[in-house]
């Protein structure tokens, strides 16, 4: 099977039943995306495909065969921290760490979701689209990934902070 | 997970060929559900049909209605414009529905396909006559605040998890299917079926039919439409109860039509015809509401631990149609 992760290609001999979490940690040593649940519910494994955010859980390798997938991996280095990491660092956004990359991948993809008006329970008018970008309103964007210490509100702020400073993402909030 | 034998078809017809001739063979598309069902060798197919990438678009079908092809991913849905213009009731549902992350894999005819999400079910050490047709059924007197109070039988008390779908029953939706034997179409609230004695067989879906499109037709509900949804938590869980509640008003303010559907609470997403008729033509006062509700509910049936979710229902039911008939709507 032949893979673009992070701008780079990979070619693997794989048991079909691969998941594409096990390809990245257990194949190609990119363990920075973690496994917590395995079964969709925790968001640990997130990871963006073509800039979406997907739990990679829950993917056959297979399927992800040729397009463009992206990892915490390649969204940021130690000397050239992305805007997100260091909000987080900023905002006190983990403890453990274990469910970081997952969430800091989970609100890269949010902020394309702003972006293209993705709406969500809480978009109080539906067809003109208009989002309040607030403390709720990403709790809400954030939900599928779970984080077990106490850096849950250090998460949000730090998302609040990185969405409200992002200039691509077009919300004045 | 047991082995498997992978294709890609480029298209629906080959995709049909190629499950007709191909022993166990089932479709994947998002994964959200089959691989997880897979990977507790709930479900045990040889062959992976993969129709992601297929039947991905949405299309005016016609006097303002909508075409929404299965394989459009759930996010894409409650994006689209025309979605939340005309059936803002969908785009609604679906966004009350699983995180982000499984919205954005999950496409429209695994929704509709999805399997129960009974503990029972997915504990390979209880009995469940789903998963062993015979084997007796350990949610009856088992935990079950999340089973059915309607519909259900002494052989399976299993809901069907979808938030998409209690809109799409409510507002009429046609699946599209296309199989072996040639297209077809059938309504949604045909397609699931009560559990019986054969709770094994949840659909009407014959072997190797492919849904291809959900079919909406135009409403006068957009301006008078909610979903809403209690769960134990805020986001990211299935449903104890939703109700998906639409009016539309005569000039007169009586109510012309209404409509209602429940989630969480049977074996199928559960159409209140019995409400519904009981509102037809009413004034749109709260006794009159609790009146369809009480109709609608009369029928449930509660489990050990299920009973709050009778009254629950139908004070959801009653706060979603007092807001409704009190909102300005749209002309």
């Amino acid at each position: 099977m032949h893979f673009t992760i992070n701008g780079r290609s990979y070619d693997a001999e794989l048991d079909i039943r691969i998941s594409l979490l096990d390809l990245l940690r257990d194949n190609l040593g990119l363990t920075g995306t973690k496994k917590g649940c395995n079964q969709g519910a925790c968001g640990a494994c997130t990871v963006l495909v073509g800039g979406e955010r997907i739990i990679s859980c829950l993917a056959l390798a297979v399927q992800y065969q040729n397009r463009e997938i992206t990892t915490i991996e390649g969204l940021g280095s130690p000397d050239a921290l992305h805007p997100l990491q260091q909000a987080f660092i900023e905002h006190d956004g983990f403890q453990c760490g274990y469910c970081t990359p997952g969430q800091i991948c989970s609100a890269v993809g949010l902020a394309r979701e702003l972006a293209v008006g993705v709406p969500t329970i809480l978009t109080s008018n539906l067809a003109t689209g208009a989002i309040d970008l607030t403390d709720e309103e990403v709790r809400e964007r954030m939900s599928g990934n779970l984080c077990r210490c106490g850096a849950h509100n250090g998460i949000i702020d730090a998302v609040l902070k990185y969405l409200r400073s992002a200039p691509e993402i077009g919300v004045t909030r | 997970m047991t082995p498997f034998r992978y294709e890609k078809p480029v298209n629906t017809g080959q995709a049909i060929e190629i499950c007709r001739h191909a022993p166990a063979a089932s479709y994947l598309a998002g994964g959200t559900n089959l691989v997880d069902l897979m990977r507790e060798t709930i479900e045990r197919p040889q062959t992976l049909v993969d129709v992601s990438g297929l039947s991905c678009a949405i299309q005016e079908s016609g006097d303002g209605g909508l075409l929404i092809g299965a394989g459009v991913k759930n996010t894409a849905v409650a994006a689209h414009r025309t979605v939340r213009e005309r059936f803002p009731l969908l785009a609604e549902a679906i966004v009350s529905g699983a995180s982000g992350q499984i919205r954005n894999m999950a496409s429209v005819g695994g929704n509709i396909l999805q399997r129960t999400r009974c503990y029972y079910f997915y504990d390979g050490t209880s009995r469940c006559n789903k998963r062993e047709p015979g084997a007796g059924c350990d949610a009856l007197q088992g935990y079950n605040p999340n089973h059915a109070i309607l519909g259900a039988s002494k052989s399976c008390v299993a809901t069907h998890p979808s938030d998409m779908c209690v809109a799409l029953v409510a507002l009429d939706a046609t699946v599209h299917l296309e199989g072996p034997h040639g297209p077809r179409s059938i309504k949604l609230t045909e397609l699931h079926r009560l559990p019986g004695d054969t709770p094994e067989i949840e659909t009407e879906l014959r072997p190797g039919d492919l849904i291809t499109a959900v079919e909406l037709r135009a409403n006068r509900f957009a301006g008078r439409c909610s979903y809403r949804k209690v769960r134990d938590r805020s986001s990211f869980a299935f449903a104890l109860v939703s109700v998906a509640a639409a009016l539309e008003l005569a000039g007169d303010g009586t109510i012309r039509e209404a409509r209602l559907a429940l989630g969480g609470v049977a074996h199928k997403p559960w159409r209140a015809r019995a409400a519904e008729a009981a509102l037809a033509g009413a004034t749109p006062t709260e006794a009159h509401f609790r009146k369809a509700a009480d109709a609608e509910l009369s029928a449930a049936r509660a489990l050990m631990h299920n009973a709050f979710k009778i009254e629950l229902a139908k004070r959801v039911i009653v706060g979603s149609f007092v807001a409704l008939a009190q909102s300005r709507g749209s002309a």
